[in-house]
């Protein structure tokens, strides 16, 4: 279904300027040009962030910082593999997907621990990245509230899925 | 604050990898990371290009404007500040659509654009305005319809049914969302 949902964006946008009887071609190729510059501008504060992060997970440290959660992640019956997942998810997306992923091949994509950390992962976006990017790009450095807002809302998910999934599973 | 995060996540990382005597993995991050961010970025690139000759031609005929009408009174309650129909409106709600629609990729230029015109409208260069905070609020709780990586991820690994964590996912996030934005209306007020 979501393999025809593109497919299905770009023939429309293609027939209903075509009927408006726009210059689709010209249209596009201009469109394209802009996305040279988008990328240089991404270039810089990525490459920042990349190298904090990666630094920062191969430390492990988060596992040494967490481990005294585990007999607290016991008593509430709450599967200890969805907390690296919840503590980077705001870091970084592709973490979080190759942690996905070893808990895919370990107890199956059906299984409750896989459910809840896909609903976990699924459920937010990677809020220090877009802060970072996006108010890097236009060059704001006092950012006010929005990182605690943003963590907040991160943690309040984590919460929603651990109390809304048992239900839906 | 990203000055103090970044600083923490590098320094905090790098000693503890230090201590544990791990030099070869620190060394492996520190010079790899320019071809990780290289490699991202040609990944996104292709489909950044592409989806911006597509939504070009979605501009020029108009398409644009007729999505942006459509949601753009709920922008305009969460949007106080921004002057009706200014521009930042039509970049807000592509940035919002192709978000909703699992074009995570795709939805980014938009969400640059929209700063870019929101900072326009900034008195203080140097300090977030209380619009581009509810818009990053509003893309980093991740309200999306289909989560595309995730179903994919699952269909590789044989799961049966790929797509039964849409619903949560739409719930949980949803409740997230509003969650954000009202504690992002108390905070700007204080």
């Amino acid at each position: 279904m979501s393999n025809l949902f593109i497919p299905l964006i770009v023939l429309f946008v293609i027939i209903y300027g075509f009927f408006k009887k726009i210059n689709i071609y010209d249209a596009f190729i201009e469109g394209v040009i802009d996305s040279f510059s988008m990328i240089m501008k991404m270039f810089p504060s990525l490459l920042a962030m990349i190298l904090a992060v990666n630094i920062f997970k191969s430390s492990k440290i988060i596992d040494y910082v967490f481990s005294f959660l585990k007999p607290l992640f016991l008593l509430l019956k709450i599967p200890f593999e969805v907390l690296p997942i919840a503590v980077m998810r705001p870091l970084s997306g592709s973490f979080g997907l190759a942690l996905l992923n070893n808990i895919y091949g370990i107890y199956g994509p059906d299984s409750y621990i896989s459910f809840l950390s896909s609903v976990i992962q699924g459920s937010s976006d990677t809020t220090i990245y877009i802060i970072t990017l996006y108010f890097g790009t236009v060059g704001i450095k006092k950012i006010k509230h929005a990182l605690w807002v943003g963590l907040l809302a991160d943690l309040f998910m984590v919460i929603m899925s651990l109390i809304i999934v048992p239900f839906l599973f | 604050m990203i000055n103090k995060l970044w600083a923490f996540l590098i320094i905090s990382g790098s000693l503890y990898l230090i201590i544990n005597g791990k030099f070869e993995i620190l060394n492996k991050q520190i010079l790899g990371s320019g071809k990780v961010t290289l490699d991202l970025l040609f990944q996104i690139f292709p489909l950044i290009a592409l989806w911006l000759g597509i939504m070009n031609i979605a501009k020029r005929a108009g398409l644009l404007d007729k999505f942006s009408k459509l949601i753009e009174p709920f922008l305009r309650i969460l949007f106080p500040k921004i002057p009706r129909n200014h521009e930042s409106f039509d970049y807000i709600s592509s940035n919002i659509i192709a978000n909703v629609f699992g074009l995570g990729n795709a939805a980014t230029p938009f969400g640059i654009k929209a700063m870019e015109s929101m900072q326009k409208l900034n008195d203080n260069k140097e300090e977030a305005s209380t619009s581009m905070i509810t818009f990053l609020i509003m893309n980093t709780c991740g309200f999306t319809l289909i989560p595309t990586t995730i179903i994919s991820l699952r269909m590789l690994h044989k799961s049966k049914s790929p797509t039964s964590i849409v619903l949560p996912c739409i719930i949980v996030s949803f409740i997230s969302l509003v969650f954000g934005l009202i504690v992002d209306r108390l905070w700007a007020k204080k």
